[in-house]
């Protein structure tokens, strides 16, 4: 017997959770969000640190919360720890971010203890030892991991010597910072000036900015410039083939030219990366998982950075077919990027784009997440129902020229790391290849 | 230090019923958000999966997404990502679930979804094989090509158990793997997806008398069979300790698991509840017993992990299972003396007890986390399908945050006092790269 699915039964209009923002006299803007599914406060603070030195930046995000001059980092821990609450710092090429929550009742103490670290952070020198030595041995296993490995050589031949080139710092650059230069960056970088707090939970939001305004009032100078030039255009060349020997999979990853989350075109661009590779159900993933079986999770995303957004994608696949996992893939690039994508699957990869920032909306650690993110591109949560009306509105023929002028295989800048000896000749039947050694120092 | 904060509660609603063949279902209505989570749980795990066939709980869970009665090979991903939703779809030790997050209103058409597999997956030869590759490749992401894979959840249970169910791999070699037949496919099946070895959970956005009328359209004519009789996989306490290595080819550090039984989360849950208190009083970030000492004070330890359950379940887990430590090492690192310092750790907070406000402050943070779950659809549907599944009870959810808050000083110690030397199992990885 054919039994029928049942039919969606259409959205709701979009609805955006109460908020207040203010921008303090100190430049810092807080943005705070009452959402009160549970009695929690989620805290997300960007601080503006690019250009950056990379090496004592990644160290003083691993330090920033070891002692104050009245707080050892045990005691900032067990305070936190006392209201419920845990804040981490995390580093990217445009970026200090503060992240953590804790129980909504805990929020101004939380604060405080941000503020404390803020204003007055000693990095004592046994403690910060502890942490170098830490995130060396940290970047060690990193260097161990294939994904990681693939990704420097492909941040590398993406961004040349633009800033964005190089994301984690190689171990020898770590080991001379010491505590006096960990200072030094902090009183220069970590400045409200420029810096955005976002408060997401069962609070009252004007409530929580009078709280903010309190307690970080007096997190005060301005900030150095850390504008980050644009990133060059990519520079398609030969198959970087990067040699690891003994590896049973090749990791495999291109790189494509992808536009800002403000640009009229983005929505369709963002269509076209569905139905290539963008989710489950694109033609990448069904054809290279769900046919052949060469890979687990091939996935491809739009990456964006302040100076500039690029499309990726990524597989992990069987060494004895990487070249047939390499062909389908530029097949299906060229595909996408030659022919309208048809009606049917348009919708479909519509509905999913829609359907997951309602998704994404839905909790206070999403809504944090994402009012962050917005916020350091100076976008709000209503930029979403613009979004979601470009989204709406993107034709089959918006959508193939933005795949036509994104998506073509001869645009893309691709990396292999993998056993060179069992990859090359594979590779080779396909593009052009140029080999290389496994980078392992990263500056 | 603070006065103690308050431990706040959640009040999800919980609705259970049983349908005439036996599936049970439980309903957690909450309409802040135009999102619903629905969960389909079957009383069937790595536990359960036959000798010769290490891996084929997880290689099952894949072919329940390869097409069924009504739905053609790639339908059920089409279906859920083209009304706007996710799925997934993961294995334990006891139990295989399967889920989906979605815009409200999917609800009916992810209820026709399940139904639909849970009458009987299309298994062929050809799907079998295709996903015999994905998971060989899945292993390899996860494993094989990458440094400390399967360590400790794969690495540590052959050192701490006799018995195939509870010490074999549970991602499965690939020559049991490729060994398998749709033959073996369809009698695990008929032996343990019976409707009345499932639990079907909904949270989210949606009247309950409408959901009921769709559950009983979508499920009610899945044909009755009752579950199988559920297995006791109880083994004896280690009557000496256990310490094993190996070398990892590609891990350029080494590493140290150990793990001692604790008693049955499900039976004696009181008894079991202050482990779960434990394991966080010892590792919970840097405040904590042995982060403080071994990777601030000592600094043998790069960083270090505590929790109740290989896959990291404590509250969806059965007998045996164990609290886990692992920690990794700086270059030239000493396991035995890690191993060392634990048990002085331990011995300390046996015979010294904790420290004013310690219990307190870990019990706060616990509560976050629990509440922080419980946020999104799906972190109330899973939990929830489980804890009926496996105790009847799917409002424990609601009641977690209390209950470990209630957790005395004199429960942790007297769990510490247990974690002897003697009890434990270890697992120790020598680094097989250089640095």
């Amino acid at each position: 017997m054919t039994k029928t699915l049942p039919d969606l039964i259409p959205d709701a209009p979009l609805n955006l959770p109460p908020e207040a923002e203010r921008t303090l006299p100190n430049g810092l803007t807080v943005i705070a969000i009452r959402r009160s599914s549970v009695p929690l406060v989620e805290v997300r603070l960007r601080i503006p640190f690019g250009r950056a030195p990379l090496a004592p930046a990644t160290l003083l995000s691993q330090a920033l919360f070891t002692g104050t001059s009245t707080l050892s980092s045990i005691d900032i821990a067990a305070e936190l720890q006392a209201v419920g609450g845990g804040l981490a710092a995390g580093l990217d090429p445009d970026r200090l971010q503060i992240s953590g929550n804790a129980l909504a009742g805990g929020l101004d103490r939380t604060l405080e203890l941000l503020a404390g670290v803020l204003t007055d952070a000693t990095y004592p020198t046994e403690e910060v030892a502890t942490e170098r030595e830490r995130l060396v041995d940290h970047i060690q296993v990193a260097l161990s991991q294939p994904a990681h490995l693939a990704r420097v050589a492909l941040l590398k031949r993406m961004f040349g010597d633009h800033p964005y080139a190089v994301q984690t710092p190689a171990p020898d650059a770590i080991r001379p910072v010491d505590s006096g230069a960990l200072r030094d960056l902090h009183a220069s970088r970590v400045r409200p000036d420029g810096a955005v707090l976002v408060l997401v939970g069962d609070i009252d939001p004007e409530q929580a900015i009078l709280s903010a305004e309190k307690i970080l009032g007096g997190w005060t100078g301005a900030a150095a410039d850390g504008l980050v030039p644009p990133v060059p255009e990519l520079k398609p060349g030969a198959l970087l083939l990067v040699d690891r020997p003994g590896s049973v999979q090749s990791s495999m990853r291109l790189a494509l030219p992808a536009l800002p989350r403000t640009h009229p075109d983005y929505a369709a661009l963002n269509l076209a990366n569905m139905v290539f590779g963008g989710y489950f159900s694109s033609r990448w993933v069904e054809n290279i998982r769900e046919d052949k079986g060469y890979t687990y999770g091939p996935h491809s995303g739009i990456e964006h950075f302040v100076a500039g957004s690029s499309l990726l994608a990524a597989a992990e696949v069987a060494t004895e077919v990487t070249g047939p996992a390499l062909l389908e893939t530029l097949y299906e690039l060229g595909r996408i990027a030659s022919l309208a994508p048809g009606e049917e699957e348009l919708e479909q990869a519509r509905r999913y784009a829609l359907g997951t920032l309602r998704l994404g909306m839905s909790t206070q650690g999403g809504l944090a997440g994402l009012a962050s993110m917005y916020a350091g591109f100076g976008l709000r949560l209503n930029h979403l129902p613009e979004y979601s009306a470009a989204l709406a509105a993107a034709t089959r023929e918006d959508v193939a020229a933005a795949a036509a002028e994104h998506l073509a295989p001869s645009r893309a800048v691709t990396v292999v790391l993998g056993d060179a000896d069992k990859i090359e000749s594979q590779l080779a039947a396909l593009t052009s290849v140029e080999r290389a050694a496994v980078e392992r120092s990263t500056e | 230090m603070a006065p103690n904060i308050k431990i706040p509660a959640t009040k999800y609603p919980v609705e259970r019923f049983t349908l005439g063949n036996g599936l049970r279902v439980v309903l957690s209505p909450d309409r802040s958000a135009p999102v619903v989570g629905v969960a389909v749980v079957y009383d069937v795990g790595i536990r359960s999966e036959p000798e010769g066939r290490t891996g084929f709980a997880h290689l099952f869970e894949h072919l329940m997404f390869q097409g069924s009665e009504n739905l053609e090979k790639l339908a059920h991903f089409r279906h859920v990502q083209g009304a706007g939703g996710s799925f997934n779809g993961s294995t334990h030790l006891d139990y295989t679930d399967y889920f989906e997050v979605l815009p409200s209103g999917a609800l009916e058409r992810a209820l026709f979804l399940e139904a639909d597999r849970m009458r009987g997956p299309r298994l062929t030869e050809e799907n079998l094989r295709n996903q015999v590759d994905v998971v060989k490749e899945e292993i390899r992401v996860n494993v094989l090509n990458r440094p400390y894979g399967g360590f400790p959840w794969l690495k540590l249970p052959p050192v701490m158990f006799e018995t195939f169910p509870n010490a074999h791999d549970g991602y499965g070699s690939f020559t049991d793997l490729e060994s398998a037949t749709v033959e073996d496919a369809q009698s695990f099946f008929d032996r343990y997806y019976a409707c009345g070895n499932a639990v079907l959970s909904v949270a989210g956005d949606f009247d309950v008398a409408e959901a009921t009328a769709m559950i009983e359209r979508h499920f009610s004519d899945v044909p009755a069979r009752p579950a199988p009789v559920l297995p006791d996989f109880a083994e004896p306490d280690l009557t000496g300790e256990r310490r094993e290595s190996y070398t990892d080819r590609i891990a350029p550090l080494p590493a140290i698991a150990g793990g001692w039984r604790v008693p049955d989360p499900i039976a004696t849950f009181d008894d079991y509840l202050p482990f779960v208190v434990l394991a966080e009083v010892l590792t919970d970030g840097d405040a904590s017993r042995l982060v403080e000492r071994l990777v601030q004070r000592d600094r043998t330890a790069t960083s270090l992990g505590g929790y109740i359950g290989f896959m990291g379940d404590e509250y969806q887990v059965r007998n045996p299972t164990a609290l886990l430590l692992q920690a990794h090492m700086p270059p030239g690192g000493d396991a035995a003396k890690v191993l060392q310092t634990v048990d002085e750790e331990l011995d300390r907070l046996a015979a010294d007890g904790l420290k004013p406000g310690e219990l307190a402050r870990t019990q706060a943070r616990m509560a976050t986390r629990a509440l922080n779950e419980t946020d999104s659809v799906l972190g109330r549907a899973l939990p929830m399908a489980v804890l009926e599944l496996q105790r009847g009870r799917p409002g424990l959810l609601n009641d977690l945050p209390k209950l470990i808050s209630e957790v005395r000083d004199e429960q942790i110690v007297a769990a510490a006092a247990t974690l002897r030397p003697e009890r434990r199992a270890s697992v120790e990885v020598i680094p097989g790269a250089s640095t």
